[in-house]
């Protein structure tokens, strides 16, 4: 085993991409000479010099179009938004370029583009740059979602994301660049669109990602301190949406929690509990609880963010509540 | 200021007799195939809304004759003419736009769509100004591919005032990718006047906000067209990076199928008709000594290749239902 932080996995599995294969290239914002903002991109310009490794100007627009029109020309480009927010002045090139493009004409072309976002709260980056931006883009077809929740995740399905044909939106939550885990000395892909079942148990289902990923199993800690046995599930790829494991586990536990780092409306989170209870109402003890942030924009001050995330208090105290039906 | 100086279009004796044809045929069949369209619209076969480029077809058939099948070409929802004139199929395009299953996009596209990659008609964008990031990207991998193919974007006077417009001219600079921005300015941004959106005197004057030459031409004059993207792409393959066009023209129809086009000044039409391209082009071949008979010869070919095409558009089939949902994902 060897100790990775979750920024040197991200880092690793481009390299490791860049390496492997001769189509892809990296284009972002400061991501080359200056290794990026969350120095993501560290090095790797050295290594593989600056026509694959490329800076662009502060043109968001501009840097999704590229990417897309190398990919049609069978390039495997993987562009960098600094901040997921950053979407929102690009959300064209995404939601009705990239998206679109291989359906709108049949087929025809492929568009295997990969855009990495610095996503999620939690340091005080304020409004702007604290979202938790991958459900701006749930109810656009042609897109896959990815949201890796561990260091391993984080490399496995980078490789994944950058290999495969279609167009994948890869955030990762920037809460956690620092965060280190043991893994094996020989990383491998992670396939997208199937969840991982973190932690097993029988009393209760509990789904959460990326930051909430590690808050549940924390919760899932403390509730087993008290007798029950938390099964916690990480969605690992939030489009294609793995429901499946999520009613496989739910038709054992009969009961289900969600928690995520964002308001409810237009949700994953939201969508999961919708297709839960429609599909597993028989299996289902009472109604599944959904744990989101308040519905007002992430706010700046220590306190009034912490207040705003969904806590491990929060989540136990959910589950308790459901304990005493 | 916009209209042409002169009525009669100057030779270039490096081109022959055959090369002037091509060219001649190619608007014509543009032509007869937008007026085919705006039949189809009136009998309900056309859904949505279609945007004709009627008197525009110098600018698309001028630039697109210097280009290779392996360069790249992009348009916008006006882009009829430019993915014919790259060399998409009469009949395929038609039945896209008539929503058949033997349309370029197996209807799936429509008429703002069109896209043939086979030719390196790699789309027809309806969000104005969205496809010229995406021709730097076409460029982009060309050069990484070590080739020297390029790709030529078309886009509306309407598109130079779009964020999109800015960032992609710069980038392109900095980057010095062989890409031609062909600015088609038909003096109308959908329903508004270009110069009342703007306040330079020659949008081609915005390339040097980028480092690039912008050169402002008769639209309307095919050889000119042909002359200065010749030079473009030229400069394109030598690695000497972007260049801006502006082309002058004039749109002989309104916006959309269903705008009449009443904010045009009395007398613009008629006045703009008179210098029709396609009309121009034949008089110089007059001049060059092509026999009217020859004339109405190449007339007559091109109506029988639109009637054609049209009939085996219609005859075709619409589109299963099964294929609703295919190619979301590879």
């Amino acid at each position: 085993m060897s100790v990775l932080t979750y920024r040197e996995a991200i880092k690793q599995a481009q390299a490791d991409a860049l390496a492997a294969d001769p189509t892809v290239f990296l284009l972002g914002e400061d991501i080359a000479a200056a290794g990026g903002a969350f120095k993501v991109t560290d090095g790797l310009m050295d290594a593989f010099g600056s026509d694959r490794v490329m800076d662009t100007p502060i043109s968001e627009q501009a840097i999704i179009g590229a990417a897309i029109g190398a990919a049609l020309k069978g390039a495997r480009p993987v562009a960098e938004l600094m901040f997921a927010d950053f979407a929102g002045v690009c959300f064209d090139q995404i939601a009705n370029q990239l998206a679109k493009y291989r359906y709108m004409t049949a087929g025809q072309v492929s568009v295997p583009v990969t855009i990495r976002l610095a996503n999620g709260a939690g340091q005080g980056f304020g409004s702007q740059h604290s979202q938790s931006v991958e459900n701006w883009f749930l109810n656009v077809p042609g897109l896959k979602i990815v949201a890796p929740g561990s260091v391993e995740d984080a490399y496995g399905l980078l490789r994944s994301s950058i290999a495969d044909d279609d167009p994948v939106l890869f955030f990762e939550h920037k809460a956690m660049y620092n965060v280190k885990a043991d893994v094996p000395p020989e990383l491998v892909p992670i396939p997208l669109g199937r969840a991982h079942v973190v932690r097993s148990g029988d009393d209760v289902t509990i789904v959460a990602s990326q930051a909430m990923r590690r808050r549940a199993e924390e919760a899932a800690d403390k509730l087993s301190a008290q007798g029950i046995a938390a099964e916690v599930i990480d969605p690992r790829t939030i489009l294609p949406f793995d429901y499946e494991s999520v009613a496989a586990s739910v038709t054992r536990t009969n009961r289900l929690v969600v928690v995520q780092e964002s308001s409810a409306a237009g949700s994953w989170g939201a969508t999961l509990v919708a297709r839960m209870a429609a599909e597993c109402f028989e299996s289902l003890d009472l109604a599944p609880v959904l744990i989101s942030a308040p519905d007002t924009p992430v706010p700046y001050a220590g306190a009034l963010e912490a207040a705003w995330i969904p806590g491990v208090d929060d989540i136990c105290t959910a589950v308790l509540a459901m304990d005493r039906y | 200021m916009d209209y042409p100086e002169r009525w009669e279009i100057d030779d270039d004796p490096s081109l022959d007799e055959a090369a002037l044809l091509e060219m001649l045929r190619a608007m014509l069949e543009i032509r007869g195939l937008e007026d085919e369209i705006q039949r189809a619209f009136t009998k309900d076969l056309v859904r949505g809304s279609t945007h004709l480029c009627t008197g525009q077809e110098a600018a698309v058939v001028g630039a697109c004759s210097v280009l290779r099948t392996t360069d790249s070409m992009v348009c916008t929802y006006r882009g009829h003419g430019a993915v014919l004139a790259k060399g998409a199929s009469l009949a395929a395009t038609f039945a896209e736009i008539v929503g058949r299953e033997t349309g370029l996009c197996g209807g799936k596209g429509g008429s703002m769509h069109l896209t043939d990659a086979g030719v390196g008609a790699y789309g027809s964008f309806a969000i104005v100004g969205a496809h010229l990031p995406i021709a730097n990207g076409l460029a982009l991998a060309a050069r990484q591919q070590g080739s020297d193919a390029v790709s030529l974007c078309f886009f509306g006077d309407g598109s130079t005032n779009i964020g999109a417009f800015h960032e992609s001219l710069n980038l392109a600079a900095v980057w010095s990718l062989p890409v031609i921005f062909f600015c088609e300015n038909n003096l109308y941004g959908e329903y508004t006047a270009w110069r009342a959106t703007a306040r330079v005197d020659r949008l081609a004057d915005r390339a040097g906000s980028y480092g690039m030459p912008g050169v402002r031409i008769d639209g309307n004059d095919v050889i000119a067209v042909r002359r200065a993207t010749g030079q473009a792409v030229e400069r394109a393959r030598a690695g000497e990076g972007p260049t801006l066009i502006e082309a002058v023209t004039y749109r002989h129809r309104g916006h959309s199928r269903t705008d009449p086009a009443k904010y045009r000044p009395d007398g613009e039409l008629e006045r703009w008709l008179k210098v029709d391209p396609i009309r121009r082009l034949e008089n110089l071949l007059a001049t060059r000594g092509v026999s009217p008979e020859r004339l109405q010869e190449i007339t007559a070919a091109a109506r029988d290749a639109v009637r054609d095409a049209v009939e085996e558009a219609l005859s075709a089939a619409p589109p299963r239902l099964e294929a609703l949902y295919e190619d979301v994902y590879a």
